[in-house]
């Protein structure tokens, strides 16, 4: 799960992190109040989005009057914002944060993440902030240093004195870092995070360590243990379809093919993706409907699938392990009843009862193509979606 | 032979009394599994599917002497699940369970591998070694016993294997799952390693998919390390950039983790690669025709 500039930022303040002082609104209106209880006679206004590359797309701004203030909130909430990181219909913007301005003498780079081949959670630091981190680690690897954290003993001053060379700090610096790193540390353990980015940490003109940005992404499978982060949840910058479809436990990825697929198990829903585009097909999504598909979360899948007009043939493909294919046949013939399903359907059951399931199947009011054989069910939806 | 388990594995279940380790335990009872107990913490002293339930795994390892545990515990409790198990000398733990917080398996996977445990999943549909033991949630059905050994990240994806193996009349030596997420308990290098030892598997299917470098990892193992014939098929070859496909695991990221990327590598490394799912099967008949 993602989380919104301002939401980082307020946990990061909870972690006694140097974050500039902010403030977060809806409306237009309370810009001007925001402008003053920030202070000063500069503000940054940052559109709110879950996505990076907003300041190259005009969402952000440096402001000399809290009417300009206005007037960039005006020109942007209820607007979708497009950056190199989102999709083209962009991401809606429905916050905007006005904060002091900050004067930058050098900026950085720092995150963390939880890598898999050290098993460790590992510091990212650079020299080189502001910039696309990729790019710095193609060009010049030697200016990036990793540092894996030890789960059990946490982060160590050595380790951020050893940051600190790469970074390029001072003894001062070094002195503010040793704290920020620990308390990093602290806040990924204890939130729960699976990633952490400060793009650019700066170096004020004071002299001092300040986190400009905060990229925080939090581990969908500790959200019961975070219910604070939970309520950060924001909706309206999913897809509408992924949303609806993780409320009812199903995993969907919405692509731009004209095949639905409704396939049970991650790994078997991306193979029948592929499967699709070997014949020469497009899938027009990935969706799983999970290990204990029922009957109702079948109907719910089709709705989904359906919701997306592109979609030309639907092609089911699943294996039945725990689930019964009967009860999977039973669930398309109930959805297709429900739902009114007018484009062909292509289903091919294996596993448990794949005979009694192809058997319900010859009873549904539309023509449906029961086939057993996954290359031939596959090279059909291709077919019927010419 | 097989790895990992057969006939004489002594497997206890942890979260025994709930339906679903109760829907599978029967399953595994009835395919021939030696499940001598299980544990419910509470239910100590009740007989369950005919078998003893403990409080604790201290308990249980007093009474029946089990070797190997196998996890339905919802996932808030699985680290606990894992490290009692662990702690209390039980030489092979299964988690099934989906949805363990990833930092709770950073602690988890620092112990087990002190204790010299082996962790397989989560997230993952076990093992089984056909007409031996099954441990785990996959249809006995669809195995016979024979000389490929399986290795998969995704449960589906590896019964779509494994059928195709059975289709083609060579079966299964043994089948393990080892789970989608990003950090598993046991990796294909460890498993790969086990069927490379075992005498009864003459290949070795390996599905990989999008997502983290472990299948580039087990290219390099086996390029240096395994002299069997490995087929392996890689899921998401279509999947985009930056959108996790259901798997915790699964999300190509910073431009890494791609099918792409990872099928150059295997066949660079000499592995046979199937051009789609559809064509294991027929790939291991290939390679194991020529060898």
């Amino acid at each position: 799960m993602n989380l919104h500039e301002f939401q980082g930022k307020a946990l990061f303040a909870e972690y006694d992190l140097p974050v500039s002082t902010g403030k977060v609104i809806y409306e237009a209106e309370d810009a001007l109040k925001a402008c003053r209880d920030v202070g000063g006679s500069k503000w940054v206004v940052k559109a709110q989005v879950h996505a990076g590359g907003r300041g190259k797309s005009g969402g952000v701004k440096l402001v000399d009057s809290p009417d300009d203030a206005i007037e960039f909130a005006k020109s942007w909430l209820g607007k979708r914002l497009i950056t190199y990181q989102t999709d083209s219909n962009g991401q809606l913007v429905n916050s905007i944060l006005i904060e002091e301005c900050t004067d930058i003498a050098k900026e950085l780079y720092l995150s963390a993440v939880i890598d898999r081949d050290s098993q460790r959670v590992v510091f990212i630091g650079s020299s080189e902030g502001g910039v696309n981190i990729e790019e710095v680690a193609k060009k010049t690897p030697e200016k990036i240093i990793y540092e894996a954290i030890d789960p059990l003993c946490g982060a160590q001053p050595f380790q951020a004195r050893k940051i600190s060379k790469v970074l390029g700090l001072n003894a001062e610096q070094t002195k503010q870092f040793t704290p920020m790193l620990q308390n990093l540390m602290k806040l990924f353990v204890e939130k729960d995070l699976s990633l952490l980015e400060i793009n650019p940490l700066v170096i004020t003109n004071g002299g001092n360590l300040h986190c400009l940005d905060a990229k925080v992404n939090i581990d969908s499978n500790a959200i019961f243990r975070q219910p604070e982060i939970a309520e950060m949840h924001d909706a309206s910058q999913e897809d509408p379809r992924e949303a609806e479809a993780a409320k009812n436990d199903l995993s969907y990825v919405s692509l731009d093919g004209n095949i639905g697929c409704m396939v049970n198990g991650a790994g078997l829903a991306m193979g029948t993706m592929d499967t699709i585009k070997f014949f020469g097909g497009n899938p027009a999504n990935f969706l799983d409907v999970g290990g204990t598909a029922t009957q109702e979360r079948v109907s719910k899948a089709f709705k989904i699938i359906l919701d997306d007009p592109e979609v030309k043939v639907v092609l089911v493909n699943i294996f039945g392990g725990i689930v019964r294919c009967d009860l999977i046949a039973e669930g398309v013939l109930a959805a297709i009843e429900e739902v009114g399903v007018e484009i062909p359907v292509v289903v091919r059951l294996e596993g448990n009862n794949a005979d009694i399931g192809s058997e319900i199947l010859s009873r549904a009011v539309i023509k449906i193509e029961s086939i057993n054989n996954l290359a031939d069910a596959a090279k059909k939806a291709v077919e019927l979606a010419k | 032979m097989s790895i990992l388990v057969d006939k004489e594995t002594r497997v206890v279940v942890q979260g025994f009394t709930g339906s679903q380790a109760t829907l599978h335990s029967e399953q595994a009872i009835e395919y021939g599994t030696n499940i001598v107990g299980g544990i419910t913490p509470g239910k100590g002293g009740q007989t369950h599917l005919g078998k003893p339930v403990f409080d604790t795994m201290e308990e249980a390892k007093k009474s029946v002497n089990p070797n190997a545990s196998l996890i339905f515990v919802p996932a808030p409790f699985c680290k606990d699940s894992i490290l009692e198990a662990a702690e209390s000398g039980i030489e092979l733990i299964i988690c099934i369970t989906e949805g363990v917080p990833t930092l709770d398996m950073l602690d988890v996977k620092k112990r087990v591998d002190e204790l010299g445990v082996t962790l397989i999943g989560p997230n993952c549909p076990g093992l089984i070694t056909p007409g031996e033991a099954k441990l785990g949630i996959m249809p006995a059905s669809i195995h016979v016993p024979g000389s490929v050994g399986i290795i998969s990240r995704s449960g589906t994806l590896t019964y779509e294997a494994v059928k195709q193996t059975t289709d083609i009349g060579l079966g299964q030596s043994s089948c393990v799952g080892i789970g989608g997420d990003p950090i598993p308990g046991s990796s294909f290098i460890d498993i790969l390693k086990l069927f490379q030892e075992d005498p009864q598997t003459e290949a070795i299917v390996m599905v990989g998919e999008i997502g983290g470098t472990a299948e580039e990892d087990a290219a390099e193992y086996i390029k240096q390390n395994i002299t069997k014939p490995v087929v392996s098929y890689i899921a998401g070859q279509t999947a985009p950039e930056g959108k996790r496909m259901g798997h915790a695991g699964a999300i190509i990221a910073g431009g890494k983790g791609t099918a792409a990327d990872k099928i150059k590598k295997l066949k660079e490394c000499g592995v046979h690669v199937a051009d789609s799912l559809v064509d294991i099967g027929s790939k291991v008949s290939e390679v194991l025709s020529k060898n």
